[in-house]
């Protein structure tokens, strides 16, 4: 079951003890449709990272409330509520191989599942099947995951987070640091699970390549605000709104445009992806 | 993570903090020999006066000081307490066989808990008016006769500013690698003492690994960049003494005869 997020007038900060650092969200309102892929993107320091976090209850908010589904996160929040949300919203880190730990890849995806309450054999079962889903073979589970390659470490982990069954799947740049074809690899996947499950997907990048291609609606941010949100098409089509938020063009539309000055043939539609600009060509009898 | 006041710097421009580090430590270091010349109220009452002053010399707020000493309170009653069970002498309030509070155990108790106290604020003083890094200087300069005697004094003082350095890397780590096992479902501080210990494993695992790769590639750069122990180098920072560095050293051997001056049977040796 997929459900709606929903960000009523959030504003939150950090506490260090005495110390309050500046608000890094600020009355943040917004609505994550059930069963839609957004992608977050904005300068480093926007807030992307604290806005995943409050999903997950790790950063409780400060004022306004967030409601996933039915729960409702609230500045006094108490922890067992929060540990029911937390089996509900899948959060990937930056980087999540650092959170292997076990001495098997079998014990370290079972982890999060037991934690939550799911029987041994259960977990185990789940293991093998969110495995496959990853694109591993069998055997790595009896392996230690500090024996893996790159890649597949960050696979592992990611697996150790679908297992814990998530309605919703949180992710906080998944293809950094890989190879090309392992980032491919690794976006490909997410967008399968997207699909394949109805699996609401938010996903933090910085990559407009991945915005265009997997996608369906974006949400800028800056100085921890929502500044837009919007399908993936009207805010690349957007001339002033690209530019008034610095947002780069992907390749395929910085082409057509670059085309479309040169040659002064208008292509029918905006193309965001390479096969947009194929279809877009072979319709105007160029290809 | 963030009530931790060991070890941490205030910046600011105070007489105490503008002393050189060596005498800081130095002084600091005095002190804590000189604080079990008190054996009456008044060296404890003197001992006091001069803590309070550097404390209030230095500009950090005295609830600052309070926050340092919170994480040792229970050492220190620990202490306290067997000191009151197992002193005997004076009038004998209660007795359990070996275990008696009496008169003498009561003001032994009393000077035991301004003793400890007074040691972690001055500490304090020169942990939050010195920079980590001027501390190492401080330390590494300080050592420096021991080169004689071949101790490695310089790699001594490089493992110190680069455990220093990497605190805060430590500190941040820890809390992501947090954040990412409760996400995971971890509740930390909750259920029995052996839960919360097991609780302790994905969080410390993950980071051995990483302090441990970021040790090997530490040494890669710096290898890289040349670096050879044992080399004679030059330094960057340079310590210099000043008059009121002097000045400080003086005011300590003051104290000092205060002290004796003040002592319940006047002369130092015992």
């Amino acid at each position: 079951m997929a459900m709606e997020v929903i960000f009523d007038n959030v504003s939150a900060d950090y506490q260090l003890g005495p110390i309050r650092s500046p608000l890094v969200l600020h009355s943040v309102d917004v609505t994550i449709k059930s069963g839609s892929y957004t992608a977050v993107v904005g300068y480093t320091g926007a807030g992307k990272s604290s806005f995943l976090k409050a999903m997950n209850g790790l950063l409780l908010p400060k004022e306004g409330q967030i409601s996933i589904g039915t729960s409702v996160i609230k500045p006094d929040k108490n922890k067992k509520a929060l540990k029911s949300i937390r089996k509900r919203v899948g959060m990937v880190f930056q980087f999540p191989e650092s959170q292997l730990f076990a001495e098997t890849v079998e014990k370290d995806i079972c982890f999060g599942p037991i934690n939550f309450g799911v029987p041994k054999t259960e977990a185990k079962e789940i293991a093998k099947q969110v495995l496959e889903q990853v694109g591993l073979q069998q055997d790595i589970l009896k392996k230690s995951p500090f024996s893996l390659s790159g890649g597949q470490k960050r696979r592992v982990a990611i697996a150790g987070i679908l297992a814990i069954k998530p309605d919703i799947l949180v992710l906080d740049e998944p293809g950094a640091g890989l190879d090309p074809n392992g980032r491919k690899e690794i976006m490909d996947l997410i967008s399968s699970w997207h699909r394949d499950r109805g699996m609401t997907t938010v996903l933090v990048t910085h990559d407009m390549e991945d915005v265009v291609t997997y996608a369906d609606r974006v949400i800028v941010m800056e100085k921890g605000q929502v500044v837009l949100h919007d399908d993936v098409e009207k805010v690349f089509s957007n001339h002033e709104q690209l530019e008034k938020w610095h947002l780069d063009v992907p390749d395929a539309r910085r082409f057509q445009l670059n085309f479309e000055k040169k040659t002064g043939i208008l292509l029918p539609k905006v193309c965001l992806t390479i096969d947009d600009l194929a279809d877009a060509f072979i319709e105007v009898g160029l290809a | 993570m963030n009530k931790l006041i060991l070890g941490r710097y205030f910046p600011g421009d105070s007489w105490i903090h503008q002393l050189d580090p060596r005498s800081k430590l130095l002084a600091c270091i005095y002190f804590i020999f000189v604080l079990f010349l008190a054996n009456n109220w008044q060296t404890y009452a003197l001992l006091w006066i001069f803590t309070l002053v550097v404390m209030y010399l230095s500009g950090v707020s005295f609830k600052t000081y309070l926050r340092g000493v919170r994480p040792l309170i229970w050492l220190i009653l620990f202490t306290v307490f067997l000191q009151v069970l197992f002193t005997s002498g004076g009038t004998i309030y209660v007795d359990w066989g070996p275990i008696t509070i009496s008169e003498f155990g009561i003001t032994n108790g009393i000077y035991i808990f301004c003793r400890f106290v007074m040691i972690v604020f001055v500490s304090t003083v020169v942990t939050l008016t010195t920079k980590p890094i001027d501390l190492t200087d401080g330390i590494n300069s300080l050592l420096r006769p021991l080169r004689a005697l071949k101790v490695p004094v310089d790699e001594f003082a490089l493992m110190l500013s680069i455990s220093l350095r990497f605190i805060p890397n430590l500190l941040d780590e820890t809390q992501k690698v947090m954040d990412a096992q409760a996400a995971r479902g971890t509740e930390f501080g909750e259920g029995s003492l052996v839960k919360q210990m097991k609780t302790l494993v994905p969080i410390f695992l993950p980071l051995f690994v990483s302090s441990l790769n970021r040790a090997e590639e530490l040494a890669n750069a710096m290898e890289v960049r040349g670096y050879q122990s044992g080399e004679k180098r030059s330094t960057f920072r340079r310590l210099t003494w000043q008059k009121r560095d002097t000045l400080c050293l003086l005011f300590m051997l003051a104290l000092t005869a205060g002290l004796a001056f003040l002592r319940a049977d006047g002369s130092i040796l015992h």
